[in-house]
């Protein structure tokens, strides 16, 4: 999603690029906040100083795990973008940070985003992304019962929502800066219809993050610090699960506050349960229709996996929506697409594309899910000969798919 | 900085490099960490701190150069108190080396890393680069001041870890666990070079055969307080203080067939 | 792997005019270019022509062979993708191409991401293939970066390998253990590993922190190495931005 050059016109491009240092200026003093305490303080007061290694760790942990692979089936996997993850994990103010200095290090070192749309990469990728998924998580922290199946399911809702609100803000400052006249409508459907699919792989693997925080450190969660003596408590008396228990919790935890999350927001979360509530009583059910939702996330990181190499994986993610585009263009007839949408440029219009885009990705790939499955049972003992998908296009990850970049 | 550590004063007895007095510290959660520590280190010893795990010796460490504040008691380097006024000062003056040299190598290049605490010191220019070859030099490791650190062997990476301390002309020296990790030839080549070093010696450790070899005297810190103060032969000999306090020999090690050479 | 250490992965080791100018010049003038580059109108076709002259032009001072320039220019295809759609889908008048019916206005869109977006690309790979990563970061210092914005980000340059090596030894840990990530029922495991290597990344800083701290840091890192350019060397590296000003200037009067 990193966008180059000349996608966005010039004065847009400057104006983003002045706000998104404004906003910078301001997360580098919020940071500071964030970030003091501890115990090594001392009376010379050593607080502020921390700042520059934990956000430096912090950015440098957000680059590695964009690079840990997350296998989605048929050999396809999907990695993390981190945004939300940050916010929760260090802090709105630290989030935006240590995103803006992973996108800067990336434009600068692997070119990847524009030098000119930096500004526009930080607004959407790290000031949005942050804000929304911050916002989303504290506001349902106080609704909701406190709990740790609270924080990972506001953790779950918080990416899911953080992800096609980024698409949206992209749409926004690609209609006052667009360098193409496509119907606004249109941009706005693919981008959010896509986007609402990559925010489910997004907000299960965020949440699970979380979840596995929490549970081992739960006063490094800076969005749920106040609740982590009591969660301490709560762990030893609700949670009495030795081994693999753990594992489960945050997954059904999330399931728990997707639900939360989609009763706020409708639409086309009901499949976001889906992917987290597995291993529990109705797995069938389940299973199927979590792997159609992820493997439709998954087609888009498809490609991002193509390369088991981390530097180029990490330079892959940005073409996640636009490829996923391509894929939608390969399996729906095209001109009927485009006809239909030039017909009707209103909104309502994009929000149909929206389903358009997800029905689509999803009968697409229902058919993988079967196949996938069917071979899943005989291919358990064999080696990782997987990497020819049924879609013969080559995603390579598949020597062991789990793993960083070697 | 006062000129009095650059050149050693020879006339009258110098104040103990290190002089721990009572010291006692809880953690803010309640936990208490020290009882009531009391240690003496004179100038240009060699001393080893010996202890199980959970005995303080980390806490310990912090209080010498007061990244942790005495709770009760006091900390003195050669005849300065660690306290807030003297923070600067005393953090020149104790050099500590971590145990895991990727968290105290942080800079770019071994050479800035090394630069790092002079020229936060204030020192610029010629001076600082001398400063930087000659603590890298001191270590073995003068031709390899332009590499990341990251490129650097582990045994190397420990190596400049004592350079960037080193460079600072400390008072002295506090190694915590040098020889973990490191294989056979690294570990000698690190004890020929603190061996080689004039400079106040404090070692944490728990590799008792590196202490034997490395220091004359030892203490053994347990449940937060010093138990056994004395030579690190005797120390080692003693096989129900050993055993009281988990500390444990290699097999078939007996310090009492070393011969421990002479400084 | 990631690009950490003293050159990173499109670094190539030369000495050039170009290895030769200091980071700062070399950051402002891609900068300059490429806003120049995005500000030209996207009808002046030729101007794009001239913009990939110039650019080819310093490839070959800086010795970058142009085969490192095109392999890095695939970082680009998702948007050649982006742009293949625009003649579908964008609207107004058509045109027939080869028997489609094709947006005018989508066709000149899918031009301008190209064009604009390949010369970004670009500049950016010979900025990146001919400075030091010590020296970039350096360069945006001097630049007048936030100093906190630059400790933080050589903080990410230093540990990246680290943690990337973390990860590497989690992987092979769940591999040796029979682990093998197959799907969706696996994520699990795997989010256990990132929030580990979250609180190893956490706690690292705070070992950090302590030892900085331990040696003097009190919020300012000391200026020990800076970079400073001569006139000359300015003016050597405002060759190709001014350049491009001239191309640009007549792209907009013709």
């Amino acid at each position: 999603m990193h966008v180059p050059d000349g996608f966005i016109n010039a004065p847009v491009s400057v104006a983003a690029g002045v706000a998104a240092a404004g906003a910078v200026a301001l997360s580098l003093r919020g940071a500071r906040r964030e970030l003091g305490g501890g115990p090594a303080t001392d009376a010379a007061g050593t607080t502020a100083e921390r700042t520059a290694p934990l956000a430096g760790l912090v950015a440098a942990f957000i680059f590695a795990v964009q690079m840990l692979n997350f296998p989605v089936a048929a050999g396809t996997s999907g990695h993390l973008l981190g945004g939300a993850l940050a916010a929760i994990l260090v802090g709105p103010y630290t989030g935006v940070l240590c995103v803006a200095v992973v996108l800067l290090m990336q434009g600068v070192l692997f070119a990847d985003g524009g030098l000119t749309a930096l500004g526009v990469n930080i607004l959407v990728m790290g000031v949005v992304t942050v804000l929304v998924a911050y916002g989303i998580f504290r506001g349902l922290l106080r609704v909701l019962p406190s709990g740790r199946r609270t924080v990972t399911g506001a953790s779950f809702a918080a990416a899911l929502i953080s992800v096609p609100m980024a698409a949206i803000a992209f749409t926004g400052l690609y209609a006052i800066g667009g360098t193409a006249d496509v119907a606004l409508g249109k941009v706005f459907a693919a981008m959010a219809g896509v986007h609402v699919l990559i925010g489910l792989g997004e907000a299960a693997i965020t949440a699970a993050t979380v979840g596995a925080v929490i549970a081992v450190r739960p006063d490094l969660v800076y969005g749920a610090r106040d609740l982590a003596s009591r969660k301490l408590e709560l762990r030893t008396s609700a949670v009495a699960v030795p081994g693999g228990g753990t594992a489960q919790k945050p997954r059904s935890a999330a399931g728990a506050g997707a639900e939360a999350g989609a009763g706020e927001t409708g639409g086309p979360q009901p499949v976001a349960v889906a992917p987290i509530a597995p291993r529990r009583a109705n797995r069938k059910v389940w299973l199927g229709g979590l792997t159609a939702a992820l493997l439709c996330a998954g087609v888009v990181s498809f490609y991002a996996s193509a390369s088991p190499d981390g530097l180029e994986k990490v330079a892959a993610d940005n073409g996640i929506d636009e490829k996923a585009q391509d894929h939608a263009a390969k399996d729906s007839p095209l001109a009927d697409y485009g006809i239909a949408e030039i017909a009707d440029t209103r909104l309502s219009g994009g929000l149909a594309g929206v389903i358009g885009v997800g029905a689509t990705l999803a009968v697409g790939s229902g058919v993988f899910v079967v196949v996938r499955r069917r071979r899943a049972e005989g291919e358990e003992n064999a080696a990782s000969a997987n990497s020819a998908t049924p879609a013969g296009t080559s995603a390579s990850s598949a020597s062991g798919s789990d793993g960083g970049a070697v | 900085m006062s000129s009095t550590e650059d050149s050693r004063r020879d006339e009258g007895t110098p104040p103990p490099s290190l002089q721990v007095s009572s010291l006692a510290y809880a953690y803010p959660d309640g936990h208490q960490a020290l009882f009531g520590v009391d240690l003496t280190v004179p100038r240009g010893e060699r001393v080893a701190l010996l202890g199980p795990n959970g005995a303080g010796k980390t806490t310990l460490v912090l209080h010498l150069n007061g990244i942790l504040t005495a709770g009760a008691g006091s900390v003195t380097v050669a005849g300065l108190p660690v306290a807030p006024r003297n923070l600067a000062e005393i953090r020149r003056r104790v050099g500590i080396v971590f145990q895991d040299p990727d968290d105290q190598l942080f800079m770019p290049t071994v050479r800035e890393d090394v630069a790092f605490g002079p020229a936060t010191a204030g020192l610029r220019g010629a001076e600082l680069e001398s400063r930087v070859h000659d603590a890298l030099a001191q270590v073995g490791m003068e031709g390899h001041a332009g590499r990341p650190p990251h490129h650097l062997s582990f045994g190397q990476r420990r190596r400049v870890a004592v350079a960037t301390v080193l460079a600072m002309k400390p008072e002295i020296l506090v190694l915590d666990e040098p020889s973990s990790n490191l294989d056979p030839a690294s570990r000698r080549e690190l004890a020929d070079i603190l061996k080689g070093l004039d400079v106040t010696v404090l070692m944490v450790t728990h590799d008792l055969p590196y202490a034997l070899q490395l220091c004359r005297r030892s203490v053994v810190l347990s449940d937060g307080v010093i138990v056994a103060d004395g030579g690190t032969q005797q120390l080692l000999c003693d096989e129900g203080l050993m055993a009281e306090h988990r500390l444990e020999l290699p097999f078939g090690f007996d310090p009492g067939s070393v011969t421990v050479p002479g400084r | 792997m990631g690009g950490t250490g003293h050159a990173h992965k499109l670094y190539l080791h030369a000495h050039s005019p170009v290895h030769a100018l200091p980071p700062h010049c070399k950051l402002a003038a891609v900068f300059c270019f490429v806003l120049l580059v995005v500000s030209t109108p996207r009808g002046a076709v030729w101007a794009f022509g001239l913009y990939a002259l110039l650019l080819a032009a310093v490839a070959g001072a800086a010795r970058v062979p142009y085969g490192h320039l095109l392999k890095r220019l695939l970082i680009e295809v998702p948007f050649v993708a982006f742009a293949v759609l625009m003649p579908f889908v964008a609207q107004g008048p058509y045109t027939e191409v080869w028997g489609l019916s094709l947006s005018t206005s989508g066709l000149w869109a899918a031009w301008n991401i190209l064009a604009k977006g390949t010369l970004g690309v670009a500049a950016s790979v010979i900025l990146a293939s001919t400075t030091e990563l010590r020296e970039l970061l350096l360069g945006l210092q001097r630049l007048r970066l936030p100093p906190m914005l630059v400790q933080i980000a050589s903080f990410m340059i230093r540990y990246g390998d680290v943690i990337t090596d973390e990860m590497r030894r989690m992987r092979v840990a769940r591999l040796s253990r029979g682990f093998r990530a197959r799907g969706v029922r696996q994520w699990g495991v795997l989010a256990k590993s990132a929030g580990a290597l979250f609180i190893r990344s956490y706690e690292r800083g705070e070992r950090v922190h302590l030892a900085m701290v331990s040696r003097g840091y009190t919020g300012t890192m000391p200026a020990i190495d800076e970079v400073s350019a001569t006139r000359a060397q300015w003016a050597r590296a405002a060759v190709l931005p001014f350049a491009a000003l001239a191309v640009c200037l007549m792209g907009w009067a013709l």
